[in-house]
């Protein structure tokens, strides 16, 4: 491929850790393909330089929670052939997305000094309820083999192989013994995007939920079943409000039981 | 005494003991064994070196999304139930490189997969799970279409079977008459006693494994009580399917306000498909590098709880969880009958202790039956 045919890239970033960016950066094998693949025209992690745009792809990692991150957004959609969110905070608000079920100003006024220098908006939201966005790319992190598997299938024209069914299928086809059943650990395996592999489980721990709501998630069923063996009402609610409490499925369930213990 | 190696068909008395002789021999013929072992608060199947490797003094407690592993009253090497491994992700594994494929100056060389499949021993397959193997051998290889990898690896396993001495509580062999006493598809099959194993001889291959292990014809008071070992695990069952008006009862009530109810507790999650010994869906994942220089075909386990199983063109054929949970339970015991000449469920309860929610095929059944008036 000559070089002035590589598709453009660009990185962004909103609200979040870096660490979806840096999910990236630990490519290191494929980075160097990478780079010979595509140029990356705009990624402030990785280098000052930056080409000016249009992009052909732009990965946004991050979620909107100030007036500016509005205007940006949308800068960064007119400017982007393909807009791809990256990560928990840029698909579903994040776990600052906590905030949206308190008064943020209160939180500004027990953590700085200065609060009259904090100018943010009432809400952590996904970019999607800003901007149309082609693809989006679950984890918190993301899975950096996920990523890759992405832009190869940009660059060769095929679509992604990302399955959107249970993590169960992942934990079952590692032969992780499931750790609801065999321990009693509340897990939100079932209702949860596969993408990480079942990384929780295999390590004894329920599944927290990262990748956000599978294909058709049933969160109801799940609460009920958990409230029937015992987990206090608290308890899931906090469960389900964790890196993406604040995706739709996730947020309609913990809001009900929320309702229904008022 | 055994100066000679036993009859196909005959029963002989072993010492406990003298099972690791059999493991020993076993390996000398060039296989891997895999058996029961603990590992992440279950019993697991996992390869085995030994006797030591068994869940001695173990047992398991099962109910609707519930299992725990327990000590048991007795030291005995199997005293518990199925767990949450099958055979089938030996002979049937869940992830599998089909081939893959290389460009080198401008041309496609294709590899296909070599790893020779291991010669397998199975140490302690239940009733239920031979019946499983049976199954996925009539659907796999039962057929003009063959698949190859099954094939492979299924013709040279060697069937160490076990008579179940304890069912669980989400069992139901004997409703779906493929156990608790193993009946044929063995090599050996033990009945454990609590001074000795009772060993049936089912082929000339198990035979042969017996070569220099002490072994002495089983006297009428041995073979009593085995049976009544066996006897005791049926009584035991913990679940009853009636199976007389299946199909028909299922066809009959496809529209049955049952199915909309469980709609309302499945998760859609596949557990029930993966845990299952007899479920064989698959898919294949085509993976290519950056440079679109090479690529592989792998092959995975799939479900018909998975959207993307029932994708078609223009559309999905079972949208919604009541769709894809109906299409499950009327294949396991009704369709499947018409296409492959048995059940798909053999009542080895796996999919009712291992569905996060606890849903139970014996139950919706007699749900659907209550509902339908039958
Ligand atoms: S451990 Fe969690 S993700 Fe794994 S099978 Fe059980 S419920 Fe599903
Ligand atoms: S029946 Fe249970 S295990 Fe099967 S898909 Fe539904 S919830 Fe999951
Ligand atoms: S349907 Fe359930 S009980 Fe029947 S063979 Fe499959 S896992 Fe076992």
């Amino acid at each position: 491929m000559a070089s002035e045919a590589r598709p453009k890239l660009a990185v962004y970033k909103f609200s979040s850790c870096d660490g979806c960016q840096l999910a990236l950066l630990n490519l290191e094998d494929e980075l160097l393909s990478l780079v010979g693949a595509v140029e990356i025209a705009y990624f402030l992690e990785a280098s000052s330089a930056t080409l000016p745009g249009p992009y052909d792809v732009a990965l946004v990692e991050g979620s909107v929670t100030t007036a500016e991150d509005v205007e940006r957004i949308h800068a960064i959609r007119k400017d982007a052939k393909c807009l791809m969110t990256i990560g928990a905070c840029a698909t579903t608000g994040g776990i600052q997305a906590l905030r949206n079920w308190k008064d943020v100003n209160e939180f500004i006024r027990c953590v700085y000094a200065r609060p009259e220098y904090i100018h943010t908006l009432k809400d952590s939201t996904p970019i999607s309820k800003h901007v149309k966005v082609d693809l989006e790319l679950n984890g918190c992190p993301i899975n950096k083999v996920q990523a890759l598997e992405v832009l190869t299938a940009l660059l060769q024209g095929r679509a992604p192989h990302l399955p959107p069914h249970a993590v169960c299928m992942e934990c079952k086809r590692r032969g992780t013994v499931c750790v609801t059943v065999a321990q009693g650990i509340a897990c939100l395996g079932p209702l949860t995007h596969a993408g990480c592999g079942a990384l929780c489980p295999s390590y004894n721990r329920g599944c927290y939920g990262c990748f956000g709501p599978m294909e058709n998630p049933n969160p109801d069923s799940l609460a009920a079943h958990l409230l029937s063996t015992g987990v206090s009402r608290s308890h899931v609610i906090q469960l389900l409000r964790g890196f993406t409490g604040y995706s739709d499925a996730f947020r309609a369930a913990s809001d009900k039981l929320e309702r229904i213990a008022q | 005494m055994s100066a000679s190696l036993p009859r196909v068909s005959a029963s002989v008395a072993m010492p406990k003991g003298s099972l690791q002789q059999v493991f020993d021999n076993l390996r000398a013929a060039g296989y891997t064994l895999v058996g029961p072992t603990v590992r992440d608060s279950a019993i697991v199947l996992d390869e085995i070196d030994g006797l030591d490797d068994l869940p001695q003094g173990w047992t398991d407690e099962q109910q609707p999304a519930h299992y725990r592993l327990k000590k048991a009253p007795d030291n005995q090497y199997f005293s518990y139930g199925v767990g949450p491994h099958s055979w089938k992700q030996f002979l049937h594994p869940s992830r599998l490189r089909l081939f893959s494929v290389e460009k080198n100056n401008g041309s496609w060389t294709i590899r296909p997969s070599q790893e020779p499949p291991p010669r397998y021993a199975f140490i302690g397959v239940r009733a239920c799970d031979v019946a499983a193997i049976g199954i996925q051998d009539r659907v796999l290889i039962g057929s003009e279409f063959r698949d190859p990898h099954y094939a492979a690896r299924r013709e040279q396993v060697f069937v160490l079977a076990v008579n179940c001495s304890h069912s669980g509580a989400t069992c139901f062999c004997a409703s779906m008459k493929t156990g608790p006493k193993v009946t044929g598809g063995f090599d050996l099959a033990l009945t454990e006693l609590p001074d000795i194993f009772l060993v049936e001889i089912g082929s000339e291959a198990g035979a042969e494994v017996l070569g220099d292990v002490p072994w002495e014809a089983a006297t009428a008071f041995d073979l009593g009580r085995a049976s009544r070992v066996i006897q005791r695990a049926e009584r035991q069952d913990g679940r009853h399917m009636l199976t007389d008006d299946l199909p028909d009862v299922l066809y009959e009530n496809l529209e049955s306000p049952q199915w909309d109810e469980v709609a309302t507790r499945c998760l859609s999650c596949a557990n029930c498909t993966l845990v299952c010994p007899t479920c064989f869906c698959t898919t294949v994942e085509d993976v290519s590098n950056l440079r679109a220089t090479s690529a592989e075909r792998i092959r995975v386990a799939d479900s018909c709880f998975n959207r993307d199983f029932s994708h078609v063109h223009g559309g999905n054929s079972r949208p919604t969880i009541r769709s894809r949970y109906r299409q499950w339970l009327t294949h396991k015991l009704a369709s499947w009958i018409d296409q492959f000449g048995t059940s798909g469920c053999v009542g080895c309860g796996r999919c009712i202790t291992w569905c996060p929610v606890g849903i139970e095929i014996t139950e919706e059944v007699n749900a659907i039956r209550a509902k339908g008036g039958k």
